[in-house]
């Protein structure tokens, strides 16, 4: 359904946009009807520039992003964009900033009504606004009729989602949606993403935090510097992570039955396997090599 | 004992009536002891690392006693305070990467900060040399600005500036949260070769993130809506909590390795009260699935084993 093709985005940095910025580099991944990949990297990887392109925000330096076969960069003129958005939605990590704060926060699907779907009568809209709170499981009565502060961050966050949900929607770019989220609401929302896939809904799942990304995805994709280090099945890269870096990832991450020394001595029991890192020809391509089904690690950045 | 908190009470004033942000809060910190201080936003564990150091303007002491050493600590007192603080108790605010003056190079901000506390700067230079390489630092940082350094670099600037008195107590609030799992990992493991050296006696490690006080801390306490829910060893709040809270908030972390399939992990439906005109009683039993009649009373802090403390009617 999604289909990235080498794809890299260049920023122009420093005072006169004289710098270059690498900030992704020669990715390619695809995301299928139903399937949640995760896009997993700290700070500074190319995660969000990632997201950001698949949602139009950015263009791609290079490289093709399809989506059910057309190139989204060809998609011009008013008409046409938003009938890409009919299809590709986006949620992003802070819902206080996604409101307006002056408007009730179910403005969202007055907006979307206005824009999208003016012919469908009052009745007719009404079912279908309760009939998206109830797949977010959302309480009408606790949503409707009030103000962003009024509401928790995970319910806002899952009313972006319904928002999101009234739309023919197909792909759910969901950028960090949950790290701003306490403890006890974090997991609904990942419980929804779940509902949705289920749905037939894809998703690309952007997260920093390796068990978030863990629990709900398909697919998993580790960024190192804006080129992926490992991709592959996610039961496979967190049970063998293979590349250097996604171990060394995985022995960082805070577990809570296990100490950073146990891991550490789990991890030492059970050297990777032998695995030859490709070399990248050139300072712009990162080639991937398959080690098993549908696993791939990439080139070693220190 | 190094601190020793008695019933603190500390209210926020608002034009619509105080927000009882903690609401007698009573716990014991051992020497040596690091405590790592849990909750979700708003239960107060922030209000209760400040109110151990420095109230500000709209924060009031309704009652309660903090004992250091042996000594009150005079916090509702803002003289009184000044010569404990960074001497006896220091602290490591949330995001510390701003709290460095961005017009100072780093050396010349700590010679002020020095001179300012009565310390004479030379005295304390080789231990800052020492202190610095032993954070992985190079002594050219003291040369350089704040924005030269990265985030990770300037959060052990900051501890290392903080704890340079070798203070009774120390407070960190939220230290590794702006960090990638990486730094995170290292600054952590710093904090507690700190401890073990003996540069802080004690910490309060305040945070939001459960597993990370896991890796670091000797005790976690859990805070609810300005109220101490359960204090006990690390181990035994991951492993076999008592408190229906903290076995809820523990349920609900997925883990690296757990995924959706094998199990889906329940959140806590509800909310927490607001403090502004909180309910009366156990102010978790509106989302508490094993609440009864005598929830409407507050239960209290009662030991159930050594060292392990919680306040619920159901495990006492």
């Amino acid at each position: 359904m999604l289909e990235l093709k080498n794809v890299h985005k260049v920023y122009r940095v420093g005072a006169f946009g004289g710098g270059r910025k690498r900030a992704v580099r020669d990715v390619s991944l695809t995301v299928e009807p139903g399937e949640v990949v995760s896009l997993i990297g700290e700070s500074g990887s190319g995660k969000s520039t990632l997201g950001k392109m698949v949602l139009g925000l950015f263009r791609p330096t290079e490289g093709q992003i399809l989506f059910e076969g057309t190139d989204i960069t060809t998609i011009k003129g008013h008409a046409a964009r938003k009938e890409y958005y009919r299809h590709v939605q986006g949620v992003f990590q802070d819902p206080f900033s996604s409101f307006n704060p002056i408007f009730k926060a179910d403005r969202v699907f007055e907006m979307i009504r206005s824009t999208y779907y003016p012919g469908v009568s009052d009745a007719d809209w009404k079912d279908r606004v309760l009939d998206a709170l109830g797949t977010v499981r959302l309480d009408p009565d606790n949503v409707l009729n009030k103000y962003p502060h009024q509401l928790s961050g995970g319910q806002l966050q899952r009313v972006l989602i319904a928002r999101a949900l009234l739309l023919d929607i197909k792909l759910l770019v969901a950028d960090e949606i949950i790290s701003m989220l306490d403890a006890s609401t974090r997991i609904d929302v990942l419980n929804l993403l779940s509902d949705l896939k289920e749905r037939g809904l894809g998703i690309l799942f952007v997260t920093h935090d390796l068990s978030l990304g863990n629990y709900v995805s398909d697919k998993s994709v580790i960024l190192r510097k804006g080129a992926i280090a490992e991709m592959g099945p996610t039961a496979r890269v967190f049970e063998n992570p293979l590349h250097p870096y996604s171990r060394h990832l995985l022995s960082c991450v805070p577990q809570l039955h296990r100490t950073w020394a146990e891991v550490d001595a789990e991890l030492a029991a059970n050297p990777p396997e032998d695995v030859e890192l490709p070399v990248a020809p050139d300072e712009e391509s990162a080639p991937l090599v398959e080690v098993e089904e549908g696993h791939f690690v990439g080139i070693n950045q220190g | 004992m190094t601190l020793r908190v008695n019933d603190l009470k500390v209210y926020y004033q608002t034009l619509r009536g105080d927000v009882h942000a903690l609401d007698g809060v009573t716990f014991d910190l051992a020497d040596g002891e690091i405590m790592g201080l849990a909750g979700e936003s708003g239960c107060g564990k922030t209000t209760l690392g400040k109110s151990l150091i420095r109230l500000d303007s709209r924060m009031k002491h309704v009652g309660g006693t903090i004992e250091l050493d042996g000594k009150n600590v005079p916090i509702a007192d803002e003289k009184a305070m000044v010569p404990l603080r960074y001497h006896e108790i220091s602290l490591i605010p949330q995001y510390a990467m701003s709290a460095l003056n961005p017009t100072r190079k780093i050396g010349r901000m700590i010679k002020d900060l020095m001179k300012a506390r009565g310390v004479d700067p030379a005295s304390i230079e080789d231990e800052l040399h020492r202190r610095l390489e032993l954070v992985g630092l190079e002594q050219d940082v003291l040369n350089r600005f704040p924005i030269e350094l990265s985030g990770g670099m300037k959060q052990r600037v900051v501890m290392v500036i903080s704890t340079l008195l070798n203070p009774s107590l120390l407070i960190a609030d939220e230290v590794t949260s702006a960090l990638d799992v990486s730094t995170q990992r290292a600054v952590a493991e710093s904090m507690v070769e700190f401890r073990d050296r003996g540069f802080v006696k004690s910490m309060v490690f305040v945070t939001h993130d459960l597993s990370l006080v896991y890796q670091m801390a000797d005790t976690i306490m859990v805070m609810y809506a300005g109220h101490v829910v359960e204090k006990a060893s690390a181990k035994t709040i991951v492993n076999e909590p008592k408190h229906p809270y903290t076995q809820m908030l523990i349920s609900a972390l997925p883990e690296v390795g757990s995924t959706e399939e094998q199990g889906r992990l329940e959140g806590i439906p509800g909310k927490p009260p607001g403090l502004l005109d909180p309910p009366t009683g156990c102010r978790f039993k509106d989302r508490c699935p094993l609440a009864f009649s005598k929830c409407s009373e507050r239960p209290p802090l009662v030991e159930i084993e050594p060292g392990h403390w919680a306040a619920c009617w159901k495990t006492g």
